[in-house]
């Protein structure tokens, strides 16, 4: 990990090195636009973006605000549709914005390489991955016998390469294509790569040794990084400069620490202020006070009450793997897990992908049967349930998931949506529902005209929003959020985040959080539980598991979130 | 060159900050119907095809508006093979009848087997289809091998065999068409229904209404089929085509509609004598076939484009 200590000398370095040395790459006034059936549009204007040789730069910007374009015009692979409309874009001087489609295949792999996004889509699944490196290796002339193949893969972290070398992408996990798509990109030992949001659709603690390396392997060979992320505690961490974008201009730029501690335009404030990985515990904060208020308010009794309202007592999952003719062997999703909520309250299961921590959710919705174990939900066994019971629980108990564009149907408008569960469980009249789902919408914070729009007129955020909306129409006591922020640009999580705070404030809600964010926990929970291989491994409150956690994997976790460590010296300050 | 290390700000004024997240409400609200609606519109595919299939239905309902001359009179041998003539545009056929007459009746048969057949394959094909797709388990698996088994019939021969079942011999109608072409061409329609029920059935909005306390069978209705109908609305309409040739196919080879009642097919196997001396006797009702088909499978194709997830917004 690159923290302060080790960041200052490169700045220093870089302060050398505007006197005499060029530019690797200089994007002077780029402005990029698309031609869509609505006519022309400008995804970037005005973007300037100055890359010396052997630092690191960072693009930090919501979905939509133009860095992955502008990457991509840096190597010359924009979409048909779009073109370079104004700039340019000089690569040690020379314009590249404007070159023939021949010297942008002489300069990719062997001077601008890629390391692209999705791991699971950019490796060809029909090719050995060994193939794939052999292709870019002939591409750019180099030495491509199996050994230099080898080596490439290697370098790039793989252990057992040769013997790598020979399966197939689907034999690889997500942190492995992502090594091998590294090993592509670096082959031919390029001077710029381009990492375009390398690391964010893995593991935190695989994320942190893919970054560790691939820093290592770039100072090595004294190769310009340009890495295209949405997390800002992560480009602070990583890169010597940080060049914030947004909605298709960079409104700041500058070293990257200045710029956390001193950011001046109004946006970057805002997503200093709001960035899980750099938070505080500013939400539990309002939180709390918001439930000392909600205590005030309650009766007596209802204080008193405020004991365990979910116990999951020795939860198990086993799953059936089918390998070949007849053959199946058990593999448990979720291995005896015990834990209890309590009324009011929010708690987190934290884990990896693979941890069993959806599996539970499901459980305690009742949407899987649990092989073992028992789940009680206001003291009563769920898995006794009778039809008509089960129906009354779902009642009080909700679900949110992740994917904002899964969880709405797309065809139903946002009033049907968020009226069907009145209608399925025939609650009240037209005329009721009708006046239920406006105030549904106001809680949610959106206008009641969206009530006529369809899922694919709204952004992720109100998508998620509508979501929520439908949970609380039951007036649920349980809402059970799958992931409910992981797929929403920061600002829009924070601003739902906040939603959750407060609607748990003013409705007493209890929450069960599934999530991977370890920074998201500590902006939301009371009590964390953290999952490992379908194992719980530690449970606590909030501050008890990130202030002293007490197993080697919370730890890893904790230290993986990125930018974790880079806000302590302004705190205390 | 600016100092590398500088901090760089845009002016605020050119860079103003918008709300995070506020819901756009310049454009009226559009279904995934409306919005296949506003593209299919603009398409030249669409209108051109649109217009051929409505002149189509008005020939078929109203034939009388076009001709005065009534199917299967005015039938003289002294006019056979006769060439047009004032109010008989395209001729004679070999039994003397009047070609243009005979294509202008035609049509209601051709239409009418295409449309029935489509309904009988869209009743049976979607419900095995969803039934199998959205259980999934041995229900899947005994209709999968049950749809196979017709999958591998051919038309042609399992019409010949089912038309010479003595049931059939004896009454030859429309209907008897629509069932031998719906019995052979329902698996189709299931297949497809079945793919597009088993990628809708896994959405988080399953899920989201199955904990709501909708029931599992109210789920594929109200949520499941919903979503899988584009594909099955491009297959009908692509099908319509198919099924109409199909009608003429068999009718050609007689074991089809019975003589007596007027079908493309019917008079192309009947212009077959004069394909010699005469052949654009069997130009006209082999146009009318083409046109017809080809105007359902533009429409199809135009359809298929409207309702593309991948071109809609987000």
């Amino acid at each position: 990990m690159r923290d302060k200590e080790m960041t200052s000398p490169d700045v220093r370095i870089d302060e050398a090195g505007t006197t005499g040395v060029r530019p690797l790459l200089e994007i002077r006034d780029l402005a990029i636009t698309f031609k869509t059936g609505g006519g022309e549009v400008q995804a970037v204007r005005n973007a300037h973006l100055t890359i010396m040789p052997g630092e690191t730069v960072a693009i930090v910007g919501e979905s939509g605000s133009g860095k992955s374009t502008t990457a991509l015009a840096a190597i010359g692979l924009l979409p048909n549709n779009g073109r370079v409309s104004g700039g340019q874009i000089l690569l040690d001087g020379e314009d590249i914005a404007h070159t023939t489609e021949q010297r942008m295949i002489e300069l990719r792999g062997n001077t601008i390489g890629m390391v692209p996004q999705d791991p699971m889509s950019n490796l060809n699944p029909v090719w050995k991955i060994g193939y794939q490196v052999r292709e870019t290796l002939k591409a750019n002339g180099r030495p491509s016998g199996p050994d230099d193949i080898a080596k490439v893969l290697s370098e790039a972290g793989l252990p057992d390469a040769k013997r790598r070398a020979n399966q197939y992408p689907h034999e690889f996990s997500g942190g492995m294509r992502q090594r091998a798509l590294i090993a592509i990109g670096l082959s031919c030992q390029p001077r710029l790569l381009i990492a375009d949001e390398p690391t964010s659709a893995l593991d935190v603690t695989v994320q942190r040794q893919i970054l560790d390396h691939l820093e290592t392997m770039t100072n090595e060979l004294g190769t310009s990084v340009l890495l295209i992320t949405h997390d800002l505690g992560l480009a602070a961490e990583r890169a010597d400069k940080v060049v914030v974008m947004y909605q298709g201009r960079v409104v700041e730029a500058g070293p990257s620490l200045e710029l956390l501690r001193n950011p001046q335009h109004p946006y970057t404030k805002r997503l200093v202020e709001s960035a899980p990985s750099l938070a505080s515990r500013r939400i539990q904060a309002a939180r709390e006070q918001g439930l000392e208020t909600a205590d005030l308010l309650a009766p007596a009794a209802e204080t008193a009450k405020s004991d365990t309202f979910l116990q999951i007592q020795d939860l198990r999952k086993v799953y059936k793997l089918r390998q070949g003719l007849g053959k199946a062997t058990d593999f448990a999703a979720v291995d005896g897990v015990s834990f209890d909520v309590r009324r009011g309250t929010t708690t987190a299961i934290v884990g990896e992908s693979g941890s069993g921590k959806s599996t539970v959710a499901k459980m305690v919705l009742q949407l899987e049967k649990p092989t073992e174990g028992r789940i009680l939900f206001d003291g009563v066994d769920t898995s006794a349930l009778k039809p008509a019971e089960l129906f009354k629980f779902r009642r009080r108990v909700q679900p949110i998931f992740q994917d904002p564009y899964g969880s709405l149907d797309p065809m139903y408008n946002i009033y049907r949506t968020i009226e069907e569960p009145l209608r399925v469980h025939k609650i009240g009249d037209q005329a009721s529902r009708e006046k239920k789902v406006r105030e549904l919408l106001d809680q949610v914070a959106l206008p009641q005209s969206t009530m006529q729009r369809y899922p694919n007129e709204l952004s992720g955020g109100q998508r998620q929003r509508v979501a929520i909306a439908r949970a609380l129409a039951l007036d649920p006591e349980v809402i059970i959020c799958d992931e409910a922020v992981s797929a929403l640009d920061v600002l829009v999580q924070a601003q739902v985040l906040n939603l959750l705070a407060d609607l748990q404030a003013n409705l007493g809600l209890t929450y069960l959080f599934i999530t991977h964010d370890l920074a998201v926990v500590r902006q939301i929970a009371d009590h964390v539980c953290v999952m490992e291989k379908g194992r719980l491994v530690e449970t606590g409150s909030t501050d008890e598991v990130f202030e002293s956690p007490k197993q080697d994997y919370t730890k890893a976790l904790l230290n993986a979130i990125p930018g974790a460590k880079l806000m302590l010296p302004p705190e205390v300050a | 060159m600016t100092s590398n290390n500088s901090h760089f700000v845009a002016p605020i004024e050119e860079t103003p900050l918008q709300a995070t997240d506020a819901v756009k409400t310049d454009q009226a609200p559009l279904s995934l119907w409306a919005d296949a609606w506003r593209k299919l519109r603009r398409r030249p595919l669409f209108i051109i095809s649109a217009l051929l299939i409505l002149a189509l239905i008005v020939i078929a309902l109203f034939p009388g508006l076009f001709t005065s001359t009534p199917p299967n009179e005015g039938c003289e041998l002294g006019n056979s093979e006769g060439a047009p003539t004032a109010g008989h545009p395209f001729g004679f056929t070999f039994q003397g009848c009047d070609v243009y007459s005979r294509v202008i009746h035609g049509t209601q048969a051709s239409l009418s087997v295409g449309l029935l057949s489509v309904l009988c394959v869209l009743v049976i094909g979607v419900t095995i289809g969803a039934i199998a797709g959205y259980y999934g388990g041995w229900i899947d698996a005994v209709l999968a091998r049950l749809g196979d088994i017709f999958f591998a019939l051919p038309l042609v021969l399992a019409a010949l065999v089912i038309t010479q079942l003595p049931l059939f011999r004896e009454n030859k109608s429309v209907w008897t068409v629509v069932f031998v072409i719906s019995l052979l061409a329902w698996p189709q329609m299931a297949r497809i229904t079945r793919g597009a029920v088993i990628e809708v059935r896994n959405s988080d909005f399953v899920t989201a209404a199955r904990s709501l306390g909708v029931s599992k069978f109210g789920a594929l209705i109200r949520h499941v089929l919903p979503n899988a109908l584009a594909p099955i609305i491009v297959l009908a309409t692509l099908e319509l085509g198919v099924f109409i040739v199909a009608e003429a196919t068999l009718s050609f080879l007689g074991i089809g509609l019975p003589q007596s009642i007027m079908s493309w097919g019917n008079d192309i196997a009947g212009a077959q004598a004069s394909i010699r001396t005469r052949p654009e006797i069997m130009l006209y009702p082999a146009a009318a076939l083409s046109i017809t088909v080809l105007s359902f499978i533009m429409l199809g194709d135009a359809v298929r484009d409207a309702l593309d997830p991948k071109s809609r917004q987000r």
